[in-house]
């Protein structure tokens, strides 16, 4: 549904986004990760048509956006940053000026905003004007308008921005739903989201895609990947060292698996001799990786000078 | 169409969901009345026609034409709701049309409201009503040559008040390219054919046509030629912005 081409975006001198391809198809629900300022919410603006890419190409549901924008746009829903919204509105007539928008009429159009007041759970805000909502209902407020018209392709950025955990679940949810039968792009830099509500992730970095991948293949790029940890009463690091590189954290040790076999065979081996020894266990896991260890290494904290 | 009736009607109701409507159409209708009857001598002239209520009129949406235009592009700036504007299925003209012709609107119902003083009029005397219609034509004309220049003004800047005092040294520099006191000073040291090319840009040169009563092809070409222009440089500054 979404196509993109080498994907430039350039504010002066500085790219913003600087050559990104991928492409999502319907069914898909892909987690657009990256630090602040590296190019998510720009790549966002091209694929909606509101920034004209300096070069490269976007097409949504085969229409190109910088040649057929009306057509391109009719298929998006987009929850713009910040989920912008017109403050002196209520959500009533905001939804109402989004449907008619979207060339909703008549009892389609009711019906229309009846489905995303219940989806958004809106209904007890419904007459209140949006400027004295609190941030979490104005964050629905502007996805329940992307959802209006029963988009084929989504596009939000930071949906779960500014909401308590128990709406961040509710949105993931709803997110994870709604990507069963539509094309779904969604940013954020809330790693755990990444394993709430995608079925891919794509990483960026200044303007780049560094990785990208299941939340699963995205773990096993983790250094500690594979690798068992125990924490046993007799334990020696000079044993553990004939089964693999041995790293001591207090009290533990992570022993990561050589080249031959896999985490499977290892953790096998180090049960076998943790018994052969007489090692007392108190805990042994596998390491799955961790999605923030990825997350830090390959990508440039903007803390850090260039 | 559609979309320019609904995003029209969307702003349109913007203006009275807040005090601002009622706020400007009660300070217009003051000004105007202040205007006509004390400054303007209504009364002293003993004549029966509207040309003191037309005459300050360039002056009176000086002020309160940028003040209702001034938030038009520079609120959606602030706000971000450009963002939700511009990816909805409109093509930016669009957009800009239904803005400015909400507002123009607004500023109609603004002028209509001036009726009592047409009543008065025709109550003492016996005025050329056809002068007062061209009058009223005119001056929905000269607050829509403002309004356009607001429009463009408003996408320049975030900061409304930025756009509004921009808008006002436009829009009265379009007022003294003709106003009297100016050409008087030009042409003592300029040519003539000079000060009447200057002039030619004022928006009084081309407002008096209508109040005489005047429908001349030339004036309307130049207002409508005003707000064409301002329109579009609103389009070329809001895809610039975005251009990057």
């Amino acid at each position: 549904m979404i196509r993109i081409d080498n994907l430039v975006k350039a504010f002066g001198r500085k790219r913003a986004v600087d050559g990104v391809s991928f492409s999502v198809e319907r069914g898909e629900v892909v987690g657009f990760l990256g630090p602040n300022g590296s190019g998510k919410s720009t790549t966002m603006r091209m694929i909606t048509g509101f920034y004209p890419p300096t070069s490269g190409r976007v097409t949504v549901g085969g229409h190109d956006v910088a040649e057929e924008p009306l057509a391109a746009k009719r298929l998006i829903g987009y929850l713009p940053e910040n989920a912008a919204s017109y403050p002196d509105m209520t959500v009533e007539s905001f939804l109402r000026f989004a449907a008619a928008m979207r060339g909703l009429e008549g009892e389609v159009k009711s019906k229309a905003i009846a489905r995303v007041v219940g989806l958004c759970f809106l209904s007890s805000v419904l007459h209140q004007t949006i400027d004295t909502l609190s941030k979490g209902y104005k964050h629905r407020t502007c996805l329940a308008q992307a959802l209006i018209h029963d988009p084929d392709v989504l596009v939000l950025d930071e949906p779960t921005d500014g909401l308590d955990p128990n709406q961040k679940h509710e949105i993931r949810n709803l997110i994870r739903e709604l990507g069963r039968t539509k094309a779904v792009v969604f940013s954020t830099h809330i790693l755990e989201e990444v394993d709430a509500a995608c079925t891919r992730a794509i990483i960026i970095d200044r303007g780049r895609i560094v990785a990208q991948g299941t939340p699963g293949e995205l773990r096993a790029m983790s250094a500690i990947a594979g690798a068992v940890t125990l924490h046993a009463a007799g334990a020696s690091e000079e044993k553990l060292a004939v089964l693999g590189r041995v790293e001591k954290l207090n009290g533990s040790f992570r022993v990561y698996p050589g080249d031959k076999g896999g985490s499977a065979a290892l953790t096998r081996a180090v049960v076998e001799l943790a018994a052969r020894e007489g090692w007392k266990l108190d805990s042994l896991r596998t390491e799955e990786g961790q999605l923030d260890e990825v997350f830090r290494r390959i990508t440039q904290p903007d803390t850090v000078k260039t | 169409m559609r979309a320019i009736r609904i995003i029209a009607g969307r702003e349109l109701a913007g203006y009275f969901s807040s005090p601002v409507a009622y706020v400007f159409l009660v300070i217009f209708l003051l000004l105007a009345g202040f205007f006509t009857f004390t400054a303007g001598a209504f009364f002293e002239r003993g004549e029966a026609s509207l040309a003191a209520f037309f005459g300050w009129h360039p002056w009176l949406y000086l002020v309160l034409v940028p003040a209702v235009g001034m938030r038009l592009w520079s609120e959606e700036r602030r706000a971000g709701t450009i963002e939700l504007l511009l990816t909805l299925p409109v093509t930016t003209w669009q957009a800009i049309i239904g803005k400015f012709l909400a507002s123009w609107l607004f500023l109609a119902l603004a002028l209509a409201l001036t009726f009592p003083v047409v009543l008065t009029v025709n109550i003492l005397g016996e005025p050329d009503n056809g002068a007062i219609v061209a009058g009223y034509l005119g001056s929905l004309f000269l607050a829509g040559a403002y309004l356009a220049v607001t429009c463009m003004t408003s996408a320049m800047s975030r900061n409304q008040v930025v756009a509004f005092i921009l808008s006002v040294v436009i829009c009265l520099f379009l007022i003294l390219a003709g106003f009297n006191p100016v050409t008087d000073l030009l042409v003592r040291w300029a040519s003539p054919a000079f000060v009447d090319t200057v002039a030619a840009f004022s928006v009084v040169t081309h407002f008096d046509g209508f109040q005489k009563g005047v429908l001349d092809s030339r004036d309307l070409f130049f207002f409508l030629s005003v707000i064409g222009f301002a329109l579009f440089a609103t389009g070329v500054i809001l895809r610039g912005h975005r251009a990057g």
